[in-house]
């Protein structure tokens, strides 16, 4: 009786699923900020599958949408995108699953004690997937191609507007010089370094990574291959073909995984994970997406614009209630832009500041002049269901200190022009990512005059203390800096910050090795098949 | 001659509508191709270069007149997305919709002919009573519907194949066809349905003709009556459903590749849609409208082949 239950439910929601993907296109992913990465919070627990790792094999991985993007490492901006081609390039450094960097094409690095001058040692031996081997003047190339040297002018990445020029005294170092000092600045240096002789990178990418690129058939699959001359000898993959297989619809990822035609699906949402709970073959492993989710707040629109007003929403919110009925309770609750990844900056005391305090909220609110509530339109992209149910039980708790709030449903592509571009909208629930890191990639979008401040937050004790980050080059002190920073952010209720969410990826039980990142990449040269 | 030139008129005008109505509304939804690839941690200038980069930055008449003098000669421009032309991207999808078009349009003959005639024969006996309203559920649930419940059923408690597996035709022709079987099963469902409906009524219709009368009454058999006599001028009708249905199996595979992750024309239109990929949607759009106006011809084609007494008439 149970077992028909089930199955009724699951064609229930599989109907449903279907008749909302119709209207939505499926780029969650794409999404960058909006989208996730994972943590190291529970890697450890997670990599508890046992079993033999064998070497050899393949695996099919579904990706929620197709790479809509360049595969050139320069150019190429979707996270989904950056997410496979992590494992194609790599750059000087490379970050590891502690969030730390560690030395990749290049053996050893020195910064300077101003920050402004970052020597590199070439490793000796590192290959291209077309057999050249590295050289320096490979990677003056890569970076001065990054920085638009040579070129036109205009940076391919943006942060590396800072590079003056790149130096190679001898055959085996590098030196970048930066405009600025910038001690953080090797953060950047992930960027991909990739051969001078090959032009056609965009269809054909080489890279020095532990796989290589095979074809690419759009809306169908990207395939990639284990790549034998890998530097890293102990650290060579063990599967010998990946196969990412773009999977639109959110119905036929379960089809999929239930079927066997995918073996593993990074971040599976709470109804999909309902209908895949009880499948033995599957494993479930859990870590956080490494992201900011909030009702972020235009600080320059009425009647936000009033620190009371935005005050008062913090204190109507019930963060624990958004949590259990969107999740199962899953996630962690936050209480600025910073996720607890980010151990060094992330402060779990604000999560604290605004607890629910429906008379406190009322009282902020007559103080600044509208005793009955307002109006609040909540535009929320439509792709992402945990971010449109979120905002549906933020409007139930704002009626009770008298807002009257609606939700508008709006496609990606207009989020990112109408909201994002050009800041037209009261306010909107997203979740906002690092794109590298450090904590300059989740607060320096609030600076005053920021392009990325599309809340339009403007502190000039907040815009003083980065200045004083920039211009510092002590670790210790910039962490504090960023702290005062991230508490401002929450004092000044620049949103209405809710949670870093949780983040599911299944995994067929014959696999193991999966490991989270504190970016947003899937890392398969740690995947294994387990002996049987 | 004169009919084929009206005709082709009729095309050449239409698709120029057709372009014209879908870029007017590309530029006025809201979203951009160049933020839309860039996403979030592009900086301003960034955008401006890929928008100039995409000629996104000419005005709207210039762009159409650009895209037009392309697509005379053949060059239906490069995808915003892939990085190659469009008309190389639609070279590996058209072969995938139109073998699950034929497929899909050969189940609806080969099932709502005979039943079509059967139902007709057999009007208001048990088997056609039954057999109608089996029709009626069929026609009343959409493909898209169908297709999960064969996906569950077939694919997943039967295992009859492996649901999301696609096999590309490269890989392998055979295995290609027979991933195809279950969404071309559900796209035809609900059109063999009507089918039976449309042909039947037509049939029965036809069958108070006096001609009818004047067949038996010359001493000619119930059967030979029904195909020689009746089933001919019952077709008329029935072929412009079918003409219709050929579209609108088109449209329904946008749907079901989506259910049964088939990487077609369908898939490839709806992203193209969400990433403001205007090339391509342009194409794949030109490419439908196409499609229906020359069924539309070939059924009138038809027309007179099976009554000579319409005439093509320009």
């Amino acid at each position: 009786m149970k077992k028909v239950k089930n199955v009724m439910v699951l064609l229930l929601v599989a109907a449903l699923t279907v008749v909302l993907g119709g209207c939505q296109d499926d780029k969650e992913g794409n999404a960058d900020t909006q989208t996730e990465s994972s943590s190291q919070v529970t890697s450890e627990s997670s990599l508890s599958a046992s079993g033999e790792p064998v070497m050899g094999g393949s695996i099919v991985v579904g990706i929620p949408q197709d790479l809509e993007d360049s595969l050139d490492p320069h150019v190429s901006v979707a996270a989904g995108t950056k997410e496979v081609l992590f494992n194609i390039y790599e750059g000087l450094v490379k970050p590891d699953e502690q969030g730390n960097y560690k030395d990749a094409v290049a053996q050893s690095h020195s910064i300077s004690e101003d920050g402004k001058v970052y020597t590199f040692l070439l490793r000796e031996n590192v290959k291209f997937h077309d057999g050249t081997t590295v050289t320096a003047a490979d990677v003056k190339y890569s970076i001065e191609r990054c920085a638009g040297i040579n070129g036109d002018g205009t940076p391919l990445v943006s942060a590396f507007s800072n590079v003056e020029k790149v130096e190679t005294p001898d055959e085996n170092t590098i030196e970048i010089y930066l405009k600025e000092a910038d001690t953080e600045f090797l953060a950047y240096l992930i960027v991909a370094i990739v051969p001078e002789h090959c032009e056609d990178l965009e269809k054909n990418p080489v890279g020095t990574g532990p796989f290589k690129y095979v074809s690419r058939s759009p809306q169908e699959n990207i395939i990639i291959e284990k790549f034998g001359d890998y530097w890293d000898t102990e650290n060579q993959a063990y599967l010998d073909q990946v196969t990412f297989k773009v999977v639109g619809d959110s119905n036929a990822i379960v089809t999929g995984l239930k079927s066997g035609s995918i073996d593993m699906y990074p971040r599976v949402n709470a109804t999909q994970l309902s209908q895949l709970a009880d499948d033995e073959d599957l494993q479930v492993y859990e870590g956080g997406m490494n992201l900011v989710q909030a009702l972020y707040l235009n600080n320059a629109a009425e009647p936000l614009n009033d620190v009371r007003v935005r005050q008062a929403l913090c204190y109507a919110a019930n963060r624990e209630e958004i949590l259990d009925m969107t999740a199962d309770g899953k996630g962690t609750i936050i209480g600025s832009s910073m996720f607890p990844a980010f151990e060094k900056y992330y402060m779990p005391e604000l999560a604290d500041t605004y607890n629910q305090d429906i008379d406190k909220a009322k009282q902020l609110l007559s103080e600044a002049g509208y005793p009955d509530g307002f109006e609040l339109t909540i535009t929320v992209p439509n792709n992402y269901q945990q971010h449109i149910d979120a905002a549906q039980v933020l409007v139930e708790q704002f009626k009770q200190i008298g807002v009257t709030a609606t939700i508008q449903l709006i496609e990606w592509d207009s989020w990112l022009s109408d909201v994002y571009a050009d800041r037209n909208y009261q306010s909107t629930v997203v979740g906002v990512d690092a794109a590298y890191l450090s904590a300059r990639a989740l607060l320096e979008r609030f600076t005053s005059d920021a392009s990325k401040n599309f809340i339009n937050y403007s502190n000039e004790e907040y815009d003083q203390l980065y200045a004083k980050v920039k211009a510092s080059t002590d670790d210790a002190e910039q962490v504090e800096l960023y702290k005062q920073m991230e508490t401002l952010l929450c004092e000044d209720a620049a949103n209405l910050y809710i949670q870093d969410m949780a983040s599911e990826v299944v995994l067929r039980k014959n696999y193991g090795g999966y490991v989270f990142y504190p970016l947003y990449v899937q890392d398969m040269a740690k995947i294994y098949q387990i002996a049987e | 001659m004169k009919y084929f030139l009206k005709k082709l008129g009729t095309l050449i005008l239409t698709l120029l509508i057709v372009s014209l109505l879908s870029f007017v509304a590309f530029s006025v939804i809201p979203g951009d191709a160049a933020l839309s690839r860039l996403g979030t941690e592009a900086t301003p200038e960034q955008v401006a270069a890929l928008q100039k980069e995409m000629g996104l930055d000419r005005p709207l008449p210039v762009r159409y007149a650009s895209w037009l003098s392309g697509f005379v000669t053949g060059d239906l421009g490069e995808s915003y997305s892939y990085s190659m032309p469009v008309t190389e991207l639609l070279k590996g999808k058209i072969p995938i919709t139109v073998a699950l078009t034929v497929m899909a349009f050969l189940m609806i003959l080969a099932v709502s002919i005979p039943l079509g005639i059967f139902t007709a024969s057999h009007a208001g006996g048990h088997l056609d009573r039954f057999l109608m309203i089996v029709n009626q559920i069929f026609m009343s649930v959409p493909g898209f519907f169908i297709g999960i419940l064969i996906t569950y059923f077939f694919g997943l408690l039967l295992k009859w194949f492996q649901p999301g597996s696609y096999v590309s035709i490269s890989q392998s022709f055979t295995g290609f066809l027979h991933y195809l079987i279950a969404p071309a099963v559900a796209i035809a469902l609900p059109r063999c349905a009507m089918g039976v409906k449309m042909l039947r009524s037509s049939i029965i219709s036809q069958l108070d003709a006096d001609y009818v009368r004047t067949a038996y009454s010359r001493g000619n058999q119930k059967w030979r009556v029904l195909y020689r006599h009746v089933l001919k001028n019952a077709l008329i009708p029935v072929l412009t459903f079918w003409g219709m249905t050929i579209a609108d199996i088109v449209a329904n595979s946008i749907i079901l590749e989506q259910v049964f992750t088939i990487p077609g024309m369908g898939t490839l239109l709806v992203t193209s849609i969400s990433n403001r990929d205007y090339p391509v949607v342009q194409g794949i759009l030109m490419l439908i409208a196409a499609l229906v106006i020359i069924i539309n011809f070939l059924v009138d084609l038809l027309y007179s082949r099976i009554d000579p007494r319409i005439r093509l008439k320009a």
